[in-house]
């Protein structure tokens, strides 16, 4: 047994100490982060901070919080968030069941099969694409955050491998019984693809909440910014005319004591999420890749 | 039974939304690709503005920027693509060598946690945790006696941090294919290796490995087709005028020479160019895939 051996027991203690290190390397800067957001304008300011809050402080919370830019990008964040994931899912499922069944059953599916995958491996480019969104009307528009992002092909890709996984014989007998394919989707398909919806979601709802280019293209007042849009233009391109403190205000806080709670409150959601479908998008993710 | 429109109606219906987002969002904007062929100004349109054949891309080929460009965008891509396939290979066949479940797990939820983050939200951590000016990194770096190391504010360094923090990001998401794949190799090929008196490292080598293969060849082949695309979500919450020379990439090129300077008729030819390439890779590399690993999508 290789596992009694010496030399493999040397190796796995310093295997297990090597891989532990860099899963703690994947989460430093996010504590980083965490414990400036916590600590004082002096401490931070004086880069005294490392891993742990020093002179722990909540005022760069209560600065952040009491921003009405923040809490406005935070609102339209959810929104889109909601009601842009609810539009993918539903596009989504709606075309990934004619997507998945045979030809002989539903013989127009390689056309559109082709009309999707040529999507994948051809784009305009930027520009076309920001001229199509000005002719459209759709500059300024909150709308403009939640309809082109509508159809993602790689999302009803996942979804068609997975309704192939459905057994047969379940539609074969709700058909016999006179169902419709309509019937059978909403009835038969869904209620089985719970665990691949929830994985879906997860990655649509995630790409909304991160998404900040859009935003930044195609929305021009800062009240309009979604709160990926708002970090993007406040924190990485330091645009401070929507921090809305007053002068006194700014003496008493540090700018990167408040950057490092807007950047940890953004962060959070995600962080909430994703842990505990960690077993879904691995499943999800499986399932597009490893196939026999 | 053969399949009728009547049958089939409710399927075309379905399908109706994604294929009304697909030519509005996708094929209409193909249209737009004439103006890789105009002196397109937006106050005269389509219409009137003049067409000047093949300039644009002369231009591409000629001016120093768009080559310095083009140099930059292979560099950082191919670099990203050769680690973003190796670290969670290896990785991968480390984590299958820890036997604690619960040890396992937590490393695994652990890293995959940068994947999830925008690179707004890393960038915005990044700039503050890299800085030379008592960034976290240069003073524990400073505490052993190196550096600072200009990470984001010299061209090498800019590179060297672009390249190492997306691997960072997207090693441990990288991981998944690999562990799944593992976890699919037949138990009885590590006894029968055990019963001959095989060490660990020879079933890696002969086991292992070869079962990680197929998968490796499709990951592999399949980012060949972003050879063209560094990065512009990282690079452009990164970069700063510093770094310019180095780090700028193809997509922040477009997007400064289309939005900021208002010049749509080169920048959509900078953009076709990197459109058409990527189009031969890709189909290329999924050919590959397909012949090699019997990889398909549709």
């Amino acid at each position: 047994m290789y596992h009694k051996t010496l030399p493999y027991r040397i190796f796995s203690v310093f295997n297990t100490a090597f891989l532990s290190a860099l899963a703690v390397i994947c989460v430093i800067p996010l504590l980083h982060v965490l414990a400036v957001s916590l600590s004082s304008k002096a401490a931070a300011d004086g880069n005294l901070v490392g891993l742990w809050p020093v002179d722990f402080s909540f005022e760069a919370y209560k600065a952040t919080v009491s921003n009405p830019y923040f809490l406005g990008s935070v609102w339209i964040s959810v929104m889109r968030t909601v009601l842009g994931t609810a539009l993918i899912l539903l596009v989504t499922v709606l075309a990934a069941y004619p997507l998945s069944k045979e030809t002989r059953e539903f013989r127009g599916r390689p056309v559109y099969a082709w009309a999707f995958v040529f999507t994948m491996i051809f784009n305009g480019g930027l520009v076309p694409f920001y001229i199509l969104i000005l002719k459209l009307g759709l500059m300024n528009k909150f709308a403009v955050l939640i309809i082109p992002a509508m159809v993602n092909v790689w999302l009803i890709v996942l979804m068609m491998n997975f309704f192939r996984g459905v057994p047969r014989a379940l539609e074969e007998a709700a058909f016999i019984d006179g169902a419709s394919h309509f019937g059978v989707l909403f009835r038969i398909y869904l209620p089985l693809s719970l665990p691949a919806l929830a994985t879906l979601g997860l990655f649509a709802g995630v790409w909304h909440w991160n998404s900040w280019f859009d935003g930044l293209l195609y929305l021009s007042r800062k009240e309009d910014y979604p709160l990926a849009t708002y970090l993007q233009t406040v924190i990485v391109s330091r645009d401070m005319s929507s921090m809305n403190f007053t002068i006194e205000e700014m003496e008493l806080l540090s700018q990167k004591t408040i950057n490092a709670a807007q950047i940890f409150i953004g962060a959070l959601p995600v962080l909430l999420v994703y842990p505990f479908l960690q077993r879904y998008f691995i499943k999800g993710l499986v399932l597009g890749s490893v196939k026999e | 039974m053969r399949p009728t429109l009547r049958r089939t109606w409710p399927l075309h219906l379905m399908l109706l939304p994604a294929l009304a987002g697909l030519v509005v969002f996708n094929y209409v904007p193909l249209g737009g690709i004439v103006m890789a062929f105009m002196d397109y100004k937006p106050w005269l349109g389509f219409d009137h503005s003049p067409w000047i054949g093949l300039d644009h891309f002369r231009a591409l080929f000629e001016r120093e920027d768009s080559l310095q460009v083009i140099w930059n965008t292979l560099i950082i891509s191919v670099f990203k693509i050769v680690f973003n396939l190796l670290v969670p290979l290896i990785f991968a066949i480390l984590l299958n060598e820890v036997r604690i479940r619960l040890l396992t797990r937590t490393i695994q939820t652990m890293v995959y946690l940068p994947h999830f983050l925008s690179w707004v939200i890393l960038g915005g951590i990044l700039v503050n945790f890299l800085s030379t000016d008592g960034g976290f990194v240069n003073r524990v770096l400073g505490a052993i006696g190196i550096g600072p190391i200009p990470f984001l504010m010299h061209g090498d360094w800019f590179r060297f941090t672009v390249i190492v923090s997306d691997v960072w990001k997207e090693f441990g998401y990288g991981t998944i294919v690999f562990i799944a794949a593992l976890a699919n190799v037949d138990p009885a090929l590590y006894e029968a290796a055990e019963v001959d008196g095989a060490s660990r490292w020879k079933q890696t080598l002969h086991i292992t490995i070869p079962s990680l293969l197929p998968m490796a060849i499709v990951v592999g082949t399949l980012s060949l087709g972003n050879i063209l695309n560094a990065g512009f979500d990282q690079i452009f919450n990164l970069y700063n005028s510093m770094v310019m020379n180095k780090g700028d990439i193809i997509d922040t090129f477009v997007y400064r020479t289309a939005i900021l300077e208002g010049n749509f008729g080169f920048a959509t030819a900078v953009g076709l160019f990197k459109s058409v390439v990527s189009m031969v890779l890709i189909v290329g590399a999924y050919r590959l895939a397909y012949q090699y690993a019997n990889y398909r999508v549709f």
